[in-house]
């Protein structure tokens, strides 16, 4: 039984027992979306902040249904109506929700380190949403949970990561964690976006110039988001990158025909991908979004659903029947 | 925690002979099998329900489904017992609306289990009836619940715990009292 995570601040801490743990818990949870009645009363009484101080419609949601689902409420903060815009402090922010007694924080924050920050400040649970260009971990998890769906296994495989992956904290967190797994990376993208010295992040990591040349042999490829938001101006003329990356059927064709497309959303349907890509057999995008849900009820589950550590004395194991 | 074995309580013999009695007792009392099905309880309701159909099986010819439950997230001590608690998938092949379920679990205590399997269940859907069925009935109730078919009823103390070893689960088959101690 590997060691029960107390928070969820990025992959690369955890081990592969941890991992594949989290996988394997998300399966009844998958299985639970199937559900006619979709709620139940394991969290309830419980609360989980959800505090979100960069913009996100979708990670959002996906945590605010995984709490509901398991019975818990969940507190709202959102970057807009945030009260950092006032100039209040991330720390006197996060103090002041902890000062309403929620069970754990799940928040996305622009600066790397902001969850690790927050974990070390309160007494509380926290899960990070996505901190800067860090990590965002509860996506590598249904990243590695869908491509073992449809694989079979995470373990020795070829991944292509194409896009802005020097800004990307989803590319982060895959290579983390199927790195773990023996899997080996293959990085493509303008080269302001796709750095020689992102090879450091281990000797499986390659990247090379040429989409045809990433996609070839690849088991699985994870499309990125241009992120036009993180950049003062393009550094490449969109109709450029279209030009030169995007995922199109005939680049498909040169690929395996079983290869795995995965993006982490929103597309940008006619800039990275081609529609017909994007809604073609091979694109994971809606189990993405399902998956998503199954591994955050698992991680709720494993962080705020039972008894906290900190009370316990000795295990004692055997539940009244 | 530890626990010290008192005494066997049921041999493989007598675990395979009451079941078979209870395969029998269940065909009696159900009025004809045709919208029956059961529900074992993770872990050990699970080989037991399949043991059940397959005698049933035998004594009437025909097939009862078989749904596996997992009860972990319907428990009302999560908050209590330290474990980890780990979540398994239930697998109930069947629509639950309308079926004639027997629920199967191997020892049936304060019945809250039970209670939890039952919340369970009408997640699923609306049973026309439930019944319960276990190997062992220790007593000590904390919540309204029966069971319709009883392997063997044992008086035990607080500090006891029945524990059903089975083949499929343990390696070894027999029914042990065993006490706990600090």
């Amino acid at each position: 039984m590997p060691e029960r995570l107390r928070h969820l601040l990025g992959i690369e801490g955890l081990t592969a027992e941890q991992i594949l743990f989290v996988l394997d818990e998300a399966k009844p949870f998958q299985e639970f979306q199937r559900h006619p009645l979709k709620k139940l009363a394991t969290l309830r009484g419980k609360t989980v902040a959800l505090a979100f101080f960069e913009a996100s419609t979708r990670t959002r949601i996906s945590f605010a249904t995984a709490a509901s689902r398991l019975g818990a409420d969940s507190m709202n903060l959102q970057a807009e109506s945030s009260s950092l815009k006032k100039g209040e402090s991330l720390l006197d922010t996060v103090r002041t929700l902890d000062a309403m007694k929620p069970d754990c924080i799940v928040m996305r924050h622009s600066s790397s380190g902001a969850a690790d920050f927050v974990a070390r400040n309160l007494d509380i649970p926290v899960v990070n949403a996505g901190d800067g260009t860090h990590e965002h971990p509860s996506q590598g998890l249904l990243d590695a949970l869908t491509i073992r769906d449809r694989r079979g296994t995470i373990e020795n495989l070829k991944i292509t990561i194409v896009g802005d992956i020097l800004h990307s904290r989803v590319a982060r967190s895959n290579i983390h964690l199927l790195g773990k797994f023996g899997c080996q990376f293959t990085l493509c993208g303008p080269s302001m976006w796709v750095p020689k010295e992102l090879e450091c992040l281990g000797p499986p990591v390659h990247r090379v110039d040429r989409i045809e040349e990433a996609l070839d042999g690849a088991d699985a490829t994870i499309v990125l988001r241009v992120q036009q938001e993180r950049l003062h101006e393009p550094s490449l003329p969109l109709d450029e990158y279209i030009q030169l990356y995007q995922l199109t059927p005939e680049r498909l064709r040169g690929a395996r025909p079983d290869m795995l497309v995965l993006h982490p959303g929103p597309m940008i349907r006619g800039l990275e991908i081609d529609p017909a890509v994007a809604d073609g057999p091979q694109s994971c995008v809606l189990e993405q979004v399902t998956n998503g849900l199954a591994v955050r009820m698992a991680l709720l589950f494993q962080l705020i659903g039972s008894k906290p550590e900190s009370e316990d004395a000795k295990g004692t194991a055997h539940a009244a029947d | 925690m530890r626990v010290v074995e008192k005494r066997q309580l049921m041999s493989a013999t007598e675990i395979e002979r009451t079941l078979q009695r209870l395969a029998h007792e269940v065909v009696e009392k159900s009025g004809g099998t045709q919208n029956l099905a059961l529900i074992g309880v993770r872990r050990r309701g699970v080989p037991l329900a399949h043991r059940i159909a397959k005698a049933m099986q035998t004594i009437d010819g025909t097939e009862v489904p078989v749904g596996t439950l997992d009860i972990t997230l319907y428990r009302d001590d999560l908050s209590k017992v330290a474990a980890h608690p780990v979540v398994h998938s239930s697998e109930i092949p069947f629509g639950v609306d309308d079926k004639d379920l027997i629920v199967v679990d191997d020892v049936l205590y304060t019945g809250r289990t039970i209670r939890a399997a039952m919340n369970g269940l009408f997640d699923l859907g609306r049973p026309s009836r439930v019944r319960l069925l276990v190997l062992i009935d220790r007593g000590h109730r904390e919540l309204p619940i029966e069971a319709s078919f009883v392997g063997r009823h044992v008086q035990t103390g607080d500090m006891e715990i029945v524990e059903v070893r089975l083949t499929d689960v343990d390696r070894e088959e027999r029914v042990m009292l065993v006490e706990r101690v600090e």
